[in-house]
């Protein structure tokens, strides 16, 4: 049942994956500093910025499931913290890409908001262990959610301390006094925020429809009388 | 006395009287800090220790110390039924995780008044950054408390319990110990402290320990449900 509006959001996204890509390479001006290399902040920002986005709205949907104590809102908030995390993957391996071609090395301590990525990306790798080693579903359901929310309210905290912790070299692209990004350079960043997002939602959809779907199949299994062959699975929570 | 005040008051007693009884974990966690003193003294190879590197020898043991009470602060209430006790009592539930932060808060300074002068007396040449060192501790304490507690009580009702508590709560804490190890960075520096930036890290300890107790008493209600 969340399989509805899936194939329009994926050709949505993957069209939009196409244009923003192609207005990477052939629209958006080459950066005088760092030249080409300067391209993977359209990749390495958009996914960053989803991923933390990505990661507080997995804290809302715990919210959500604490106030209604309706199992779907945990299965979103586990699903969006999921997602979340593999893109937090691909944010910390374009960014040490990044450093590596314009520092010079593929890690760089003094760059607070990689290092606070790290932090969060560290502190939301502990959801899967700290999920699994609670055994019962209500109240593996119920603490995973206060999880999401206080790692919810850690994410800007942190951010907070490590800027404090450091110097500034990390690119301000957006805060800098004389203007930040060139009208070209944003709009393509822009576009590819949104194919970011929408490659996101994607994601969580059918990430969602599967759990649904196996969810489904273990039900009709049941009602078979003919119990799965090694039992359910504790990875996925189910969806109703 | 309102039923909250006498009920908070009864847990936080039973709490610190069973400790002063069975000696489960303030000992251990005394014992281990100044273990870990002589590990550093060894690994860094230093005999005196001043600014970061102080600062970083001395939170990182506290740190350490204070998970092993942490692992250990629900365990009575899971083996012994105290949860169930809570749930039955008609009193608001956040009252647990209120004494729980405070017996913690006892423990840690407990362990700090042994640990920081034991650290004073290994590592440091002046100890005058010591008064202003009090308020970092202190302020400390209460975030690591908070936060504990709150992972401490999910960690105990899981498989887990001993491996949960460090694992969540280490990633949680780097906020708080950038800020502590910030503030005391300058107090212990060589040639008497100095107070770079210290109002700036103990207003971000504060907001660290706002957050955290404002959301653990938000959400702890719900870890007693079942």
């Amino acid at each position: 049942m969340y399989g509805k509006g899936l194939k329009p959001l994926s050709i949505a996204t993957v069209a939009m994956i196409a244009l923003s890509l192609s207005l990477v390479f052939f629209y958006a001006p080459l950066d005088g500093d760092q030249g080409f290399i300067q391209k993977i902040f359209y990749l390495h920002v958009p996914l960053a910025m989803t991923a933390l986005v990505g990661f507080i709205v997995g804290g809302v949907f715990a919210i959500a499931h604490l106030r209604t104590n309706n199992r779907k809102w945990d299965a979103y908030s586990y699903v969006a913290i999921h997602i979340s995390v593999i893109f937090g993957v691909a944010v910390l391996i374009t960014g040490a890409i990044w450093a590596k071609a314009s520092w010079g090395h593929w890690w760089v301590w003094n760059e607070p908001t990689l290092v606070s990525f790290l932090i969060v990306f560290l502190m939301y790798a502990t959801y899967y262990p700290f999920r699994y080693a609670i055994e019962d579903r209500d109240r593996q359901a119920r603490y995973a959610s206060v999880f999401a929310i206080t790692a919810g309210a850690f994410v800007p905290l942190n951010f907070m301390a490590v800027r404090m912790a450091q110097s500034l070299v990390h690119p301000r692209v957006f805060a800098t006094s004389n203007g930040g990004l060139p009208g070209e350079m944003l709009v393509v960043f822009l576009c590819c925020l949104v194919a970011m997002a929408l490659l996101w939602v994607t994601l969580v959809k059918f990430e969602l429809t599967a759990k649904s779907a196996s969810g489904q199949v273990k039900r009709l299994r049941r009602a078979l009388d003919a119990p799965a062959p090694g039992g359910s699975s504790r990875i996925a929570p189910e969806v109703s | 006395m309102t039923p909250s005040r006498t009920a908070f008051a009864a847990i936080l007693a039973k709490d610190l009287r069973s400790e002063l009884r069975t000696l489960q974990s303030l000992p251990a966690m005394a014992l281990f800090s100044v273990t870990t003193f002589v590990i550093f003294r060894f690994g860094l190879d230093r005999t005196s220790l001043s600014g970061s590197l102080a600062a970083g020898v001395l939170w990182a043991t506290l740190l350490f110390a204070a998970v092993l009470g942490i692992n250990r602060l629900f365990v009575a209430e899971r083996e012994e039924g105290g949860f169930d006790a809570i749930r039955l009592a008609p009193i608001d539930r956040s009252v647990l995780f209120g004494a729980k932060v405070t017996a913690l808060i006892v423990y840690l300074l407990a362990l700090e008044l042994v640990a920081v002068p034991i650290f004073a007396l290994f590592f440091l040449q002046d100890a005058g950054g010591l008064g202003p060192l009090a308020g970092v501790l202190l302020l400390t304490d209460l975030g690591l408390a908070a936060t504990g507690a709150l992972i401490s009580s999910m960690a105990v009702n899981s498989r887990a319990r001993d491996l949960l508590v460090p694992l969540v709560l280490l990633p949680l804490v780097v906020p708080l110990m950038i800020a502590a190890t910030g503030a005391t960075e300058p107090l212990l520096a060589l040639g008497g402290p100095s107070y770079h930036r210290f109002g700036t890290w103990l207003m971000v300890l504060g907001l660290y320990d706002l957050i955290f107790g404002l959301v653990g008493y938000a959400v702890f209600d719900f870890l007693l449900e079942d």
